[in-house]
């Protein structure tokens, strides 16, 4: 059943493509109940499955001269990632509703996406999951290169080249797992059991993680992360940030640390005080988080500061992974959720609420604009996200971030304080951006006086159309889930413990270098 | 052996002669003075006809013959890739049915049908007479067909380039094939594998490989011996260009790996990341290193579609070339299957370009754009032309690329080699995507439909269904 995710979603694109010209709202009205209909499945799963252990939706030979099977299956983990696909996948459609270019192909692509993340988050066995992988990067690139703004080619090209470059990585590293493992399989299961050499762990993981990290945003190679969120339109950006970039961290857990657990063990030598790539990888992760923080600080546009924040957050998922004990583990998948709904949220306000009605996202420009009061709903949206952002307790943030750093602190105790750092910066940031965009009337008179003497054109308020229906369920729906998942973090928790106790974690469990 | 058992073994290709024949009759004879249109209609159709009827022998009445030491040979796998010959000419065939750049129809769908005679007898062969003798006819005829369209003078100094540079590897080949006989004193693959297992290294063995390696370097247009490529695939017409950049690709990968595995083999050396060995296999690692790479890289500059598609045929062909380089039985079950798909795919994306030119008058980037408004069916099949060729799954060239690099990479220390291909193929994302983006997201400079014939578009389909069924169950092909 699970598996119609995948297929109502791609049917779904199919049937968009084949409807009569200039009939967007049957299109927007298509996708919006596939998007449901996978939800619902996501949800009926996930509330069937209340144990968090693997069980197979489908298994059936596909190459077998190869041994590949076309093999879709769910753990805990990958219910929550499925269920969190779901709800960004419905969201993003609602804050899409005003796409009129090109309507039926957007929604296509767009769902085509979707169909192919629920594939990877399914696969079980690693070439399946590598080619539900490498289907995501081209919608995303249409998406970007036709209905984005801001040097939407540039960024469109930056982010496809990225993530073929770190799936290009993977493939080598899978390949070479296949050949060096000679039992003829790609099932994730069984390879996983395979126990490759230590020295070729050592160099298949790195090459494996990074692979996947890439995607993830790790730092230094998250430089298409900004870039591709600002010149994507809204959807595309919360599905960017909110899902796809989950893809990456999704992977390093489940292939690049579940077939090369040795690899995260000690080089036996210290270079600059690193001793094994969980350490580089834990310190990129940390800089990654105070470095995205920082740079958020200082951007003048809107979206930037939610696109270098993403990075921040992500940051966090992956030191979470390489904590390597079961608290932070749980933490990186509660924090890969929590951060999907709230990305879509921010990118849905600055991208959706704002930036289609101001047209502009400078954030000096959008100040005497009084939006507080234009458009209320957006304000309080972006307050409550950006208080769920911050961490504060009662929203999923707290959670993921709290268990992280209770798991970080356990691991690497010296590395655990930049993480305040880090967190600090973040409270700043969003409290900077939300004065600046939202509550700076008085402080910008003198501004907007100045402004109107040189003839500048300064939108008035009235103008500014309302706060519509689907945005505000849109809105809603990610509230009300970063809520209960603050709350009530069992819910999550329940699937995700079993998951991380099974066999297929054994040898990142086993941890014998600890 | 009699003249009636030979002519029974040869059945398929003395079809094709007969049609050759009726195909030239029909045309001079009796549709002279109808239009254009109608003559290449008829005479693609009855070409057709005549691949069809060989595909049909081939298929029911498969035989197993080993004739004079190999001189002429049939056995299951050289049936399956004639099969696939025939099947790629008949695509070629069917998209030159609206074709009016010539008034020597006939003269045309001949030529192909004797460029396929000359291929179904060189892949059918293990004697580097017979061998020598259809690579002539092939290439010969693909001369004459790159310098059909004569409205333009740059056309013809490209196929005189080709046939230069041609005859020049046909030099090469032949001289290092004479010292293969003079030192076997045989011409049979067999017989000359023996001699060499007797004397691996002799130093006239090395210069017959090297030069034997400039012939078929040539071929399949790797560097450096790709000069003619770009030049080639601009000028050609359209169904010619994508009948050089398939068809003939498959028959001479297919040929040079059965030379190299049969007659080499103990000749081969070592290609292993710093343990280099004498022999062909690094000489041909460094061949496909280089095509890669450069390929790759040049591709990225072109404006021009129909060199773009030249220079990743170059790239493309130095990917194959590493299924000769790993020789192994599972990779030449890697490379046919990846040629297969790659010739389907560039017919397709050759007679796309062929639909566009017609339409605009160039294959310049620039007129690709808003393809997917002017032709939303074309676009949509060369969205699954272009992407097969980048590797993106699930198409067939990303399974082509995976099954040949489980094969190189199965092949101890061959590594280098696949982490070289898989880099390059992230190159090539770049340039693909460059046409799909001209097609996607470029407005259109001119709204109004590009008229493309609804049987040729019938065929793109076709194609366009085929890399996708081939990509989806690679098991169709791969045995």
């Amino acid at each position: 059943m699970l598996a119609w995710t995948i297929y109502i979603s791609f049917l779904a694109a199919l049937l968009l493509l084949l409807l009569p010209k200039n009939n967007a709202a049957a299109a927007r009205l298509l996708a919006l109940l596939a998007a449901i209909a996978g939800f619902a499945i996501a949800l009926t799963a996930f509330i069937h499955h209340r144990t968090g252990e693997l069980f197979t939706v489908t298994r059936i030979p596909w190459i077998p001269s190869l041994g590949i099977e076309y093999h879709l299956a769910a753990d805990g983990i990958s219910l929550c990632l499925v269920l969190l696909t779901g709800i960004v996948a419905i969201a993003g459609i609602l804050f899409s509703w005003n796409i009129e270019h090109r309507t039926k192909e957007f929604f296509a692509f767009y769902l085509l996406l979707i169909g192919s993340v629920y594939g990877v988050f399914l696969s079980y066995d690693l070439f399946l999951l590598f080619v539900f992988y490498e289907i995501v990067i081209i919608p995303k690139y249409f998406l970007i290169a036709i209905w984005g703004s801001t040097r939407k080619e540039y960024g469109a090209m930056k982010l496809a080249l990225y993530s073929f470059v770190g799936s290009a990585m993977v493939l080598i590293g899978l390949i070479a797992a296949y050949v060096a493992s000679g039992i003829h399989t790609m099932s994730l299961t069984e390879l996983a059991q395979a126990h490759f050499s230590p020295h070729f762990q050592l160099i298949a993981f790195p090459l494996v993680f990074i692979g996947f990290a890439i995607l993830a945003g790790l730092w230094p190679f998250h430089t298409w992360a900004p870039t591709g969120h600002v010149a994507a339109p809204t959807a595309a950006s919360m599905l960017l940030a909110g899902v796809v970039m989950k893809l990456g961290a999704y992977g390093c857990l489940r292939v690049a640390m579940t077939l090369f657990p040795l690899g995260l063990s000690p080089w036996g030598f210290h270079i600059l005080g690193l001793g094994s790539w969980r350490d580089v990888f834990a310190v990129l992760a940390i800089i990654g988080i105070v470095y995205g923080a920082s740079v958020a600080l200082v951007q003048k546009d809107f979206k930037f500061v939610i696109g270098y924040s993403s990075v921040s957050h992500m940051g966090f998922i992956l030191l979470g992974l390489m904590t390597l004990n079961q608290i932070g583990l749980s933490g990186a998948i509660i924090q890969m959720f929590s951060h999907g709904i709230l990305a879509g949220l921010l990118f849905a306000t600055v991208g959706r609420m704002v930036y289609d009605r101001t047209h502009t996202r400078d954030l000096s420009a959008l100040g005497p604009m009084n939006l507080n009061k234009a458009i209320p709903f957006a304000a309080i949206t972006f307050v409550i996200a950006g208080m769920a952002s911050m961490g504060l307790p009662g929203f999923s943030g707290f959670v993921a971030e709290l268990m992280i750093l209770i798991g970080a602190w356990r691991a690497f105790p010296i590395l655990a304080l930049c993480i305040g750092l880090g967190i600090l910066i973040g409270i700043i940031y969003v409290w900077r951006a939300m004065q600046k965009a939202f509550f700076a009337d008085s402080g910008h008179t003198e501004v907007v006086a100045h402004r109107e003497a040189n003839g500048h054109h300064i939108p008035s308020t009235e103008a500014l159309p309302p706060i519509t229906l689907p945005e505000r369920l849109g809105a809603i729906l990610l509230i009300a889930t970063s809520i209960t998942i603050g709350l009530y973090p069992q819910i999550l928790l329940k699937l995700i413990v079993p998951a991380l106790n099974s066999p297929l974690f054994d040898g990142i469990r086993r941890g014998s270098w600890q | 052996m009699t003249y009636t058992h030979l002519l029974h073994l040869a059945l398929p290709e003395v079809i094709l002669v007969i049609t050759s024949v009726i195909v030239l009759g029909v045309d001079l004879l009796i549709l002279r003075n109808s239009a254009t249109k109608t003559r290449f209609t008829a005479a693609s159709l009855l070409a057709t006809l005549g691949c069809a009827a060989a595909i049909f022998h081939l298929v029911y009445a498969p035989q197993r013959a080993n004739l004079l030491n190999g001189v002429f040979l049939s056995d299951p796998l050289i049936n399956t890739v004639q099969i696939i010959l025939l099947v790629l000419s008949i695509f070629t065939l069917l998209l030159s049915t609206d074709s009016t750049f010539t008034d020597h129809v006939g003269e045309f769908v001949t030529l192909i049908l004797f460029a396929t005679i000359g291929m179904m007898f060189l892949v059918a062969t293990e004697d580097l007479l017979v061998l020598f003798l259809s690579l002539e006819l092939l290439s010969l005829s693909l001369y004459i067909l790159t310098a059909f369209d004569k409205r333009n003078p740059r056309f013809a100094e490209a196929a005189l380039k080709y046939f230069l540079f041609g005859a020049m590897s046909a030099a090469f080949l032949l001289f290092g094939f004479s010292l293969f006989y003079g030192f076997a004193n045989a011409t049979s693959f067999a017989q000359i594998a023996t001699a060499i297992h007797a004397a691996p290294l002799n130093p006239l063995i090395v210069i017959a490989i090297v030069t034997t390696l400039v012939g078929f370097g040539f071929k399949v247009a790797a560097v450096p011996f790709h000069f003619w490529a770009p030049d080639v695939y601009q000028a050609a017409p359209a169904p010619a260009a994508a009948f050089i950049a398939s068809s003939s690709k498959v028959a001479s990968f297919f040929i040079f790996f059965e030379f190299m595995t049969i007659a080499l083999n103990d000749a081969s050396g070592g290609a292993a990341w710093r343990h280099f060995a004498t022999g062909w296999t690094p000489a041909l690692a460094l061949i496909a290193a280089a095509s890669m790479i450069l390929g790759n890289l040049l591709a990225i500059r072109q404006t021009s579609v129909r060199r773009l598609l030249a220079y990743s045929a170059i790239a493309h062909a130095g990917y194959m070339l590493l299924a000769i380089v790993a020789h192994t039985p599972q990779s030449l079950s890697a490379l046919l299957y990846y040629v297969t798909t790659y010739a389907l795919t560039t017919i397709g994306a050759f007679a796309i370009v062929g639909a566009v030119e017609q339409q605009t008058g160039s294959d310049h980037l620039s007129s690709f754009n808003g393809l997917s408004r002017r032709a939303p069916l074309l676009s949509a099949c060369l969205f699954v032309f272009m992407l097969s060729l980048a590797g993106i799954p699930p198409l067939a060239g990303f399974f082509g690329k995976f099954f040949l690099f489980v094969a190189v990479i199965s092949t101890p220390g061959l590594v280098w080699l696949a982490i070289l291909a898989i880099a390059g193929s992230a190159v090539s994302l770049y340039y693909y995507l460059q046409i799909l983006k001209r097609a996607f997201v470029t407005n259109p400079d001119d709204d109004a439909p590009l008229k493309t014939p609804p049987f040729t578009q019938l065929v793109i389909v076709l194609l366009a269904a085929s890399v996708i069924l081939f990509g989806c169950a690679p098991n169709l092909l791969i045995r």
